[in-house]
Formats: C-alpha cells, sequence, structure tokens
C-alpha cells in the first residue's frame, strides 16, 4: 500500500497521519508538499491532514483547494484512489468541491478540542466497514469552523444515498442534521471533522480511530 | 483600475459572528438593532479593460464560497 500525506504551509496534523498510516501499513507515506502537481507513483491512498492551510486566509480550507497538488488529488479521486481528509483536509475537500457543503464556523464560536461520540451512519463505505451499524465511537475533534452546512436538498440527498458516514451523538458544532463525516457520490472520498489519527493508540486514551485506517488500507485485523 | 467585491452570506445561512456583533452592541447600549450579517470585502486592482466575465470568475472560483456566499462586483 503507497500512501502519501499531502502537506499544505500550516498543516500541524500531518506527522500524526504519517504515524497512522505507518502503523497500520508498516511503511512510511509519502509526504508530498502543495506545490507539487504529481503524486508519486502507484499512489493508492491519500490523506489530507488537520491544520491551518494557508493560514485559514479567505476561507479555512479555500487556498488550498486551489494548491497544484489538489489537481492531482482530485484527478486520482475521480480515479477511485481512496481520499480521506480530516479537520482542515474535510475543509480542503469540500473546498475543491470533492465534497458537497460547506464547514463554517462552530455555532458557540469556540474552538471545540476534546473527545467527541460519534454514531457510524453507514459501515458499509471502504472507511467505516470494519465499524457496526450505528455503532458508537469516541474519536476527539479540535476545530474553530467544522459547522457542517448544506441546503436542504443536498442534506437530503446525502442523508438518502448513506453518504452521511458519522454523526454527532450531542451538540458539538452546530452542524446540520448533527453531520461530522460526508462520502462522495462514489464513496471513495470521506471528509470528517474528527481526528480518526488521534485515537491508534492506548496512550492516546482509545483506539477508536484505528478501525478506520485498517479498513480504508485494506489490512483488517 | 480598481474593483470593489463584497461576499455576504447568503440569506438563511447562520451567521453565528453577526450575532454575536449584533449582542456587542446591544452590550454598549445601542439599542434598536434588527439584525446583523457580517460580510467579506475585497478590493481589486486588476488591469484595464478586464471583463466582467473575467471578474464574475473570479468571485465564483475563489473570492466567494458560493455553497453559502453570494457576491457583488462594484467597479469603483
Amino acid at each position: 500500500m503507497k500512501t502519501a500525506v499531502i502537506v499544505f504551509p500550516g498543516s500541524n496534523c500531518d506527522r500524526d497521519m504519517a504515524v497512522a498510516l505507518e502503523t497500520v501499513t508498516g511503511r512510511a507515506p509519502a509526504m508530498v508538499w502543495h506545490r507539487e502537481t504529481e503524486l508519486p507513483e502507484g499512489t493508492d491512498f491519500i490523506a489530507l491532514p488537520g491544520g491551518f492551510s494557508y493560514g485559514d486566509y479567505l476561507r479555512s480550507g479555500a487556498m488550498a483547494a486551489r494548491s497544484p497538488i489538489l489537481r492531482a488529488v482530485a484527478e486520482a479521486a475521480e480515479r477511485g484512489v481512496p481520499v480521506l481528509g480530516v479537520c482542515n483536509g474535510f475543509q480542503v475537500l469540500t473546498e475543491a468541491q470533492l465534497l458537497p457543503g460547506a464547514l463554517m464556523r462552530n455555532a458557540g464560536l469556540n474552538f471545540v478540542c476534546r473527545p467527541v461520540a460519534l454514531k457510524v451512519e453507514n459501515s458499509q463505505s471502504l472507511f467505516t466497514a470494519a465499524y457496526g451499524a450505528g455503532e458508537e465511537i469516541h474519536i476527539p475533534v479540535a476545530h474553530h469552523d467544522g459547522n457542517y452546512f448544506a441546503d436542504a436538498a443536498t442534506l437530503d440527498r446525502i442523508e438518502g444515498e448513506g453518504r452521511v458516514a458519522f454523526r454527532y451523538t450531542d451538540g458539538v458544532n452546530g452542524s446540520a442534521r448533527a453531520i461530522a463525516g460526508v462520502l462522495n457520490d462514489a464513496g471513495n472520498v470521506l471528509g470528517m471533522m474528527p481526528h480518526p489519527e488521534r485515537a491508534i493508540d492506548r496512550a492516546h486514551g482509545g483506539t477508536d480511530g484505528l478501525r478506520l485506517f485498517e479498513a480504508a488500507l485494506g489490512v483488517l485485523a | 483600475m480598481k474593483v470593489n467585491v463584497y461576499v455576504t452570506l447568503k440569506p438563511g445561512v447562520l451567521d453565528p459572528q453577526g450575532k454575536a456583533i449584533h449582542h456587542a452592541l446591544e452590550g454598549l447600549g445601542f439599542g434598536g438593532v434588527a439584525d446583523v450579517r457580517a460580510g467579506r470585502f475585497i478590493e481589486l486592482d486588476v488591469a484595464d479593460g478586464t471583463s466582467d466575465a473575467d471578474l464574475d470568475a473570479m468571485c465564483a472560483k475563489l473570492l466567494a464560497n458560493t455553497v453559502i456566499e453570494n457576491y457583488r462586483i462594484e467597479r469603483a
């Protein structure tokens, strides 16, 4: 499994993501700088990490979504390569229109940084197949702009198509319909605000994030 | 040529920052403010003869996120 982590100026969860990928695959990911125009040959999993790419200038994820490497990421996603965007990575994926909706300032205006309970809404996707349907898992969040918004028709559509991967079990940031993670139409792109890479070791306080990587990277225990 | 771009949240999109500003105004004793919506103002200095279509594309592709925002272009 050849994995890649995209690194933007201001990314700060790229190394945690790399540790998660290496823990599960046994092989260090390629760290790909935002100015690159191509992914390493044979990349078969792409992660967009959390952080504050480009200092959140204009809108969170807006500049990163227009960076040169994102064209290569979009092409890979189109070919079916799995793409995981966490936190700022989720914001980048919505800004790049690889996922529907937008992530706005938290309804309470505060930065939210704590473990949260999530309900696994779709346990059939390549990212969530190791979870049980409706299972409650615990993963940390750390964000200021995690308030998911889409118009009612879009929300109805993605819910009807089983594209809501995770929902918060109680209020975290004001997200429409408590949505914490969304899949694309083809199911190979997942964006989520909670950080699964921060829940892969017992020293983290929980390991519920590990199964996401194990499922997505094809190494189900 | 100066061009002003006003980016505003679409009607119906909740604006927590506007709400906080509203509360702060009330806290300062300014009554009679019915609502506050916060947006973004961007000033461009572009080549003379830049077309409306190009300006529109700049807004739609980057300056505004049309999922949540409207924009208005004003040639200064």
